[in-house]
């Protein structure tokens, strides 16, 4: 499975760092610890792919930490393309992994569950089950969204699905 | 038709007061009571006949209104009593008292191809109580499995199955819960369905027919909290191969404990094209697993036979593994490690000890009792088969897999340095402080 990724995506994943608290949110104590953990590991992503220049999204969540938003962009023979996501932490969290939707997508390609849900099941959540409860929201966004859109968009484009925004 | 149904029973009845009139003067009043009640009876028909026909007439739409409620299930075999066959299962030795499955409550969670056809099942078993479980609607997309139908696209599936359940038996009593269950509310709101006002569980079982991992967590861990007996159910994203799996929290293996478990496909994975679908599926796989889960599901709730803790079924080759998985003592969920200790502790109980050992002692004595032939003059006699005997020992074989099943994701597993080494960094921000960063590196 690991063997599948390329050099770049899994240097980068080594980078982020890994979280140590197995809690979720309905934990009321200890998520507060793990909400502190996954914003430090978002903050230290992003910065590796700003100092790389590969800067591909924007985060932002509720008080609770519990509802993330965001956008992420994909840039595809020289033109850029940009999608609003958003996503809950399930209850059982971290167990099981957060379920990244891109609701405008919602119909539009079969990799998809409803209501706009990625499929990630094949690429990435038996990465997500070996490394629970140390992976976090970074880390499914680095592994997780980052190869949909490398894979989807470009497919999407292609076949006129998607065109890009003037 | 009607007309000549009609015409016969005018027919009857005016026979019938014709011998009225003769029997008045001379004969006894209790036959003549008995007669007069006939004729009502027979009144009663011919006019329900006759509206029938009226009603058949003017409709359209073809649905004839379904029977009213039956207050005590009835072994007489008739053509009208929808339980005679059922109640057989009793005359014929199978189960000890049927009709005690109309105390039953199920909770079906997830109403697509395997739930739907599950809560068929049992809704024509004449289960008591039916809780039903979804967030989707139905769609044309659906077809390809039993039980919904194209008009009723675009209801929710919940409300799609109470119209046809209802119809099939208006014993059962539905309710319908359309809700997702993963979120932080919808756990919440799950667990509130399935509790009494003390809060303990008010569902014999509960039977998981969801299509992914995060749903099943969700059931593992609401059942753990309630110590509510669940059966997991799955079908293959390539529609070939399915389980079922029985849940006890404490004493057998919970969701959490192991990864979970499938059935090997048998081909080769590299040779699985999977390009452009998440998942395919098929109505007869479907029906086979719902099939499967209700029969363990009846035998659960109606004590009969083995309840199988494990048993997988692969189509390609007509496979049918089964296994039983043993708690883990290392499971990452504390509850399900606080509900083993409680099981250990109570089946070392003198009278769990003694309960245990009458039970042995009954299956014995029915082993003995089993078979009686009155002669045996061809001195026939069954002799074990050493095969079968030698797979049995290996499916004992502590927690190694029998052939033909795998588990479909990776144990968790990191190496306790290399999780030092690249942990975060203790930080004397705060949560608020943390997030305020995060916003200013988005305008930089």
């Amino acid at each position: 499975m690991a063997d599948s990724w390329d050099a770049g995506t899994k240097q980068t994943v080594q980078k982020i760092p890994l979280l140590t608290v197995r809690a979720g949110p309905r934990d009321k104590e200890e998520w507060g610890k793990r909400l502190k953990e996954e914003l430090q590991a978002l903050i230290k992503y992003i910065q590796l792919n700003k100092a790389s220049d590969s800067d591909w999204f924007t985060i932002t969540s509720n008080k609770e930490g519990t509802h993330w938003s965001g956008k992420c962009w994909y840039v595809h023979e020289l033109q850029k393309y940009t999608f609003d996501f958003q996503f809950d932490v399930p209850a059982t969290y971290p167990a099981v992994a957060p379920e990244i939707e891109i609701p405008e997508l919602d119909g539009k390609t079969a990799k998809m569950y409803r209501g706009g849900k990625i499929c990630l099941t094949v690429h990435f959540k038996p990465l997500w089950a070996k490394n629970s409860p140390h992976f976090g929201i970074a880390h499914a966004l680095c592994l997780g969204l980052a190869p949909w859109m490398a894979a989807e968009i470009p497919h999407l484009v292609g076949t006129g699905v998607v065109q890009p925004k003037t | 038709m009607a007309d000549q149904k009609t015409a016969a029973l005018q027919d009857e009845l005016h026979k019938l007061q014709e011998q009225v009139n003769r029997l008045s003067a001379t004969s006894i009043d209790a036959q003549v009571g008995k007669l007069s009640e006939q004729v009502q009876r027979i009144n009663r028909r011919v006019e329900a006949a006759l509206a029938g026909k009226l009603e058949s007439d003017v409709s359209t739409s073809g649905v004839t209104a379904a029977r009213s409620k039956i207050d005590k299930m009835s072994a007489e075999v008739v053509d009208s009593n929808p339980y005679s066959r059922l109640m057989a299962l009793q005359r014929m030795g199978i189960v000890k008292d049927y009709e005690r499955i109309r105390e039953k409550t199920v909770a079906v969670v997830g109403m697509g191809g395997v739930g739907s056809v599950a809560a068929e099942m049992l809704t024509r078993c004449g289960i008591g109580k039916l809780l039903m479980y979804d967030y989707d609607k139905v769609e044309l997309a659906n077809m390809n499995r039993l039980f919904f139908r194209p008009d009723q696209a675009g209801m929710t599936k919940t409300d799609a199955a109470a119209q046809t359940l209802e119809g099939i038996n208006p014993d059962v009593r539905l309710e319908s819960y359309t809700m997702n269950i993963t979120t932080l509310e919808g756990f919440d709101a799950f667990k509130q369905t399935l509790v009494d006002d003390a809060g303990a569980s008010r569902v014999d079982l509960v039977l998981s027919c969801v299509d992914n991992y995060e749903a099943r967590m969700t059931i593992n861990q609401v059942c753990l909290e309630l110590g509510q007996t669940w059966m997991e159910s799955g079908v293959s994203e390539d529609a070939v191969s399915g389980h079922i799996q029985v849940i006890i929290p404490g004493e057998t293996a919970c969701f959490a404990c192991v990864p979970p478990l499938v059935v090997a496909s048998g081909i080769d994975e590299r040779t699985l094209k999977r390009e452009g679908v998440c998942a395919a599926s098929l109505p007869t796989t479907m029906g086979i697993i719902a099939g499967l889960l209700v029969q363990n599901t009846l035998k659960y709730l109606l004590n009969f036979g083995q309840v199988t803790q494990y048993l997988g079924y692969s189509s390609l080759k007509d496979f049918f593994p089964s296994m039983q998985i043993k708690p883990n003592p290392g499971c990452v969920n504390p509850l399900c490690g606080k509900l083993q200790a409680a099981y250990q502790a109570h089946a070392n109980s003198p009278e769990a000890r003694a309960a245990a050992a009458a039970a042995r002692a009954l299956e014995q004595a029915e082993q003995n009792t089993a078979v009686v032939h009155e002669d045996n003059e061809w001195l026939i006699e069954v002799v074990p088969d050493e095969e079968v005997a030698a797979s049995e020992a290996h499916l004992h074989q502590a927690q190694g897999l029998p052939e033909g099943l795998e588990y479909s994701m990776p144990v968790a597993a990191m190496d306790a340095q290399m999780l030092n080494a690249d942990a975060v960094e203790d930080t004397e921000d705060n949560v608020d402080d943390l997030m305020a960063q995060l916003h200013l590196l988005h305008s930089t």
